[in-house]
């Protein structure tokens, strides 16, 4: 059994409610017993076993010096790409781990695992996002402490996946200039939860009426405090600013 | 379809705090910025609940408008979108104070 979060392995990738998780409630447990009538006070964050999990994994990440990315957007943004060639740029100065989240097929890995990097396939089936539960496991599997970055490449999915901390250090979103620019305001609890937003494939700007001014301003005002990076994963131009911002803070 | 999962992990919750009774209605205190529907949470609930001790059991959402707080000039307002602006001075930067709430508010047992 997992001494972790209690699971055993047939458990793995579905709740259980095996009823011996000591959740963090932040409530005061004898409002249970003192229940009047047939009310019971329960108050409790749906979310706290996830979030808990979550902590778990941020502090296996932070002792064992691991810089976590939880890389997030709507499916076919570039992710994939994205990954590929930051990985290939950063091989001599960083090592690097991928986790990928897909509902079917090691696709992915598969174009990861290409690159020379270790990477475990999580398909999450019928479901919409990673949960700090998967993500505990499958970071296991991996030598950590010879690991500085590791990146979380979510289900490609705009909604679901920002209301699930997995333990990184931030969420970086993803937007392709094919996607349009209101993108931040259509979306706005993705953009709200992530640190960072990558404006992916902008070697298409000359072929569209993208307007890059007006969508950064759209993510700003989702977002103040976003860092933003323009990017084209296929040409590399503006990579090097994303590898700054990288390297400043893996092992740091 | 997160609210799938969110409706699992309260089914989990009830059941681990109603000490083996029937449960009749859950209320859940759900922010209107907390990203969950409660319609989908209506749907799922019916199908999670089965062969469960909330089986048959009446789901309340009571739903939290969100207030936020503008840091630039302190103005406190009613929020209906993380990209609202300050209705004071125009400002971005909001502190949202309450909305994004999900939890299990109470229970009511047999």
């Amino acid at each position: 059994m997992c001494t972790t979060c209690g699971c055993s392995p047939e458990d793995l990738h579905h709740d259980h409610g095996d009823g011996h998780h000591h959740h963090d409630h932040g409530h005061d447990h004898e409002s249970i017993g003192a229940a009047v009538g047939k009310k019971i006070s329960i108050e409790t964050d749906i979310l706290a076993r996830n979030n808990r999990l979550a902590a778990g994994n941020r502090e296996m990440f932070a002792a064992r010096k691991v810089f976590v990315l939880n890389l997030v957007s709507s499916p076919g943004s570039g992710k994939t790409t994205l990954l590929e060639k930051t990985l290939k740029d950063l091989s001599a100065s960083t090592r690097s781990a991928v986790i990928e989240g897909d509902q079917q097929t090691d696709n992915d890995a598969v174009r990861i695992a290409a690159t020379g990097v270790p990477v475990k396939q999580i398909n999450t089936g019928a479901g919409c996002h990673l949960d700090a539960h998967m993500v505990g496991h499958a970071a296991e599997e991996f030598d950590l402490d010879n690991i500085d970055l590791l990146f979380i490449e979510n289900v490609g999915n705009l909604v679901c996946p920002s209301s699930f901390d997995l333990g990184e250090h931030h969420k970086v979103v993803v937007l392709s200039v094919t996607e349009g620019e209101d993108k931040p305001l259509k979306y706005p609890h993705m953009f709200h939860a992530a640190d960072v937003m990558l404006l992916n494939k902008t070697d298409l700007l000359p072929h569209l009426d993208f307007d890059v001014a007006k969508c950064l301003a759209m993510a700003r005002r989702v977002n103040p405090g976003i860092t933003i990076f323009e990017v084209s994963a296929r040409t590399g131009a503006g990579m090097a600013d994303w590898y700054g911002w990288l390297a400043e803070r893996v092992r740091s | 379809m997160h609210e799938l999962s969110i409706t699992q992990s309260v089914v989990e919750i009830c059941e681990q705090n109603a000490g083996g009774r029937r449960v009749l209605a859950v209320t859940l205190e759900l922010g209107a910025l907390s990203g969950c529907v409660p319609d989908a949470l209506e749907f799922c609930f019916e199908a999670c609940t089965k062969g469960t001790l909330l089986e048959g059991a009446k789901l309340i959402i009571e739903r939290v408008e969100p207030k936020g707080l503008c840091l630039g000039c302190k103005t406190e307002f009613p929020v209906s979108a993380y990209y609202d602006s300050c209705p004071s001075c125009g400002g971005f930067t909001v502190e949202l104070l309450r909305g994004e709430e999900l939890r299990v508010k109470e229970l009511e047992v047999e």
